[in-house]
């Protein structure tokens, strides 16, 4: 295993661990695992298993758009994109800003000219890609079957041993 | 106790009714053509990506330290409760709830959020004959429970069915709902708890009207998707929070016969004669009766004792 790099993001700091392998179908280097710990407060890291989901689709561009030079799946992103080059920007967080609603960003909005005013912001952009394919896929759509809850999270959904007793209230009511 | 005392009120209702008699017409112009304050926050909200997690829920009873809940937040099986005969809706212990609809011709089954809609010009507002409620110019409508006297015009008059009361407590009942997060939140320019909690972004933070512009951008780039109505831009004069749906909003229960006027232009016709009567006709009628019954006082009391004696 070849330590990649890792991303740090201002903010929230998403890191990217991963291990870089040159693999043969697009003859493209990208990382084999990619660790998601952007909601490590309530969850554990998920560990998204990026080759798996290369080898599962067969297109980049399906999650990618049209930034791995693979062509491009969405005839809408087609209209101005083509898609054969490879960009500089590929991952997720390059595009998708992973905290869009700090006040400083909303004081300085995307200007009226840029077409993309309406991008995701980064947990969406995973969330809606990742809970949009399971569903056409049959894959796992629901919370607990990507991110296990820790302590604190079982606090925040009084979950768990934080769960109500049910005999504190009346129930039925 | 700092709730307004019985006198205190009838002062302030006095001096109150003495400033709307000086300024009747001015009223009664500003209602109805007020249309939002211009860099007010709104959240667009789109129900076409909620996969009903309740994380929102969660967030919201965190943020505003409410009361823990009966079920864990979790805990799906609350999208089958019925309460009366209804799905649930906001209480005094929970500001937002998301409740599942299953509409027609799909499979997947519809997931909505429900909290206040802050709306442009609010009806409980109105109704408030305390002025407990403001609108802020962030957008939020907010309330102060210490002037609250727990009349629950507001409850009624809202068209949404949101304050809530809290009947629990013995001393002190009061209007409880959803503030926008003002407090902790939006007065220093953030979104609120759920915006934020949201997994899915189904809502997005941003002033109303950019957010509008917005809206209409999805569904003019999906018109597969959305039905072409952003609910919200025009109801009751327009409200701070507005929906995208891929379904009829009247399948994910929305009342959609909504009156496009903000709800106090039913009433404002009638609002700005009451000064008139009250200063014009004490007196018309006065001289009427005095005119209608000059040098007639015995007559009419004769009158009057005849009735009464075919009468009995």
């Amino acid at each position: 295993m070849v330590h990649a790099g890792k991303q740090l993001m201002t903010g929230l700091g998403v890191i990217l661990l991963s291990a870089v392998l040159a693999v043969g179908c697009y003859a493209m280097d990208y990382p084999e695992e990619i660790e998601i710990d952007s909601l490590v407060n309530l969850y554990e890291a998920v560990v998204f298993d990026h080759a798996m989901h290369v080898d599962a689709t067969e297109n980049c561009s399906e999650c990618h758009h049209h930034t791995t030079g693979t062509g491009v799946a969405n005839e809408y992103c087609a209209k101005c994109h083509n898609g054969n080059e490879e960009m500089d920007l590929v991952a997720c967080v390059d595009c998708h800003s992973a905290d869009p609603l700090s006040p400083e960003n909303l004081h300085n909005p995307t200007p009226d000219f840029v077409y993309h005013n309406d991008q995701p912001n980064l947990k969406a952009a995973y969330h809606l890609n990742c809970i949009g394919c399971h569903k056409e896929v049959d894959g796992p759509t629901g919370c607990e079957d990507c991110h296990a809850k820790t302590e604190a999270g079982d606090k925040f959904y009084h979950s768990g041993e934080f769960a109500p007793k049910e005999s504190a209230h009346s129930s039925g009511h | 106790m700092s709730k307004i005392t019985r006198r205190r009120f009838l002062a302030g209702s006095a001096a109150g009714g003495a400033a709307l008699m000086l300024t009747p017409a001015q009223k009664a112009l500003a209602a109805g053509s007020f249309e939002g304050f211009p860099e007010g926050m709104g959240v667009l909200v789109d129900l076409t990506r909620c996969v009903g997690c309740r994380t929102c829920e969660a967030a919201c009873n965190e943020e505003q330290h409410l009361p823990e809940p009966s079920k864990p937040f979790d805990d799906f099986s609350v999208f089958d409760e019925i309460h009366h005969g209804q799905k649930r809706r906001t209480t005094d212990k929970a500001y937002t709830i998301v409740n599942r609809y299953d509409v027609k011709d799909t499979e997947e089954p519809l997931y909505r959020k429900i909290q206040c809609n802050h709306c442009n010009e609010p009806a409980c507002l109105t109704s408030c004959f305390v002025n407990a409620y403001k609108k802020t110019p962030e957008g939020a409508v907010i309330y102060n429970s210490k002037v609250c006297v727990g009349c629950r015009n507001c409850m009624i008059a809202c068209p949404f069915h949101i304050p809530a009361y809290s009947y629990h407590s013995v001393l002190n009942p009061v209007i409880k709902k959803c503030i926008f997060c003002y407090d902790t939140r939006l007065k220093e320019g953030k979104p609120p708890a759920c915006v934020e909690s949201c997994p899915q972004q189904v809502m997005t933070f941003g002033k109303r009207k950019d957010l509008m512009k917005i809206a209409h951008e999805r569904i003019k780039k999906n018109p597969d998707t959305y039905v072409n109505h952003v609910y919200g831009e025009k109801e009751v004069g327009g409200t701070g929070w507005f929906y995208l749906s891929n379904a009829p909003f009247e399948e994910a229960g929305f009342d959609t016969d909504l009156p496009k006027k903000p709800i106090i232009d039913n009433v404002k016709d009638f609002l700005a004669i009451v000064p008139m009567v009250l200063t014009i006709w004490p007196a018309l009628f006065t001289g009427f009766h005095l005119l209608a019954t000059k040098g007639k006082s015995h007559g009419h009391g004769d009158d009057h004792s005849h009735d009464e004696q075919e009468g009995h």
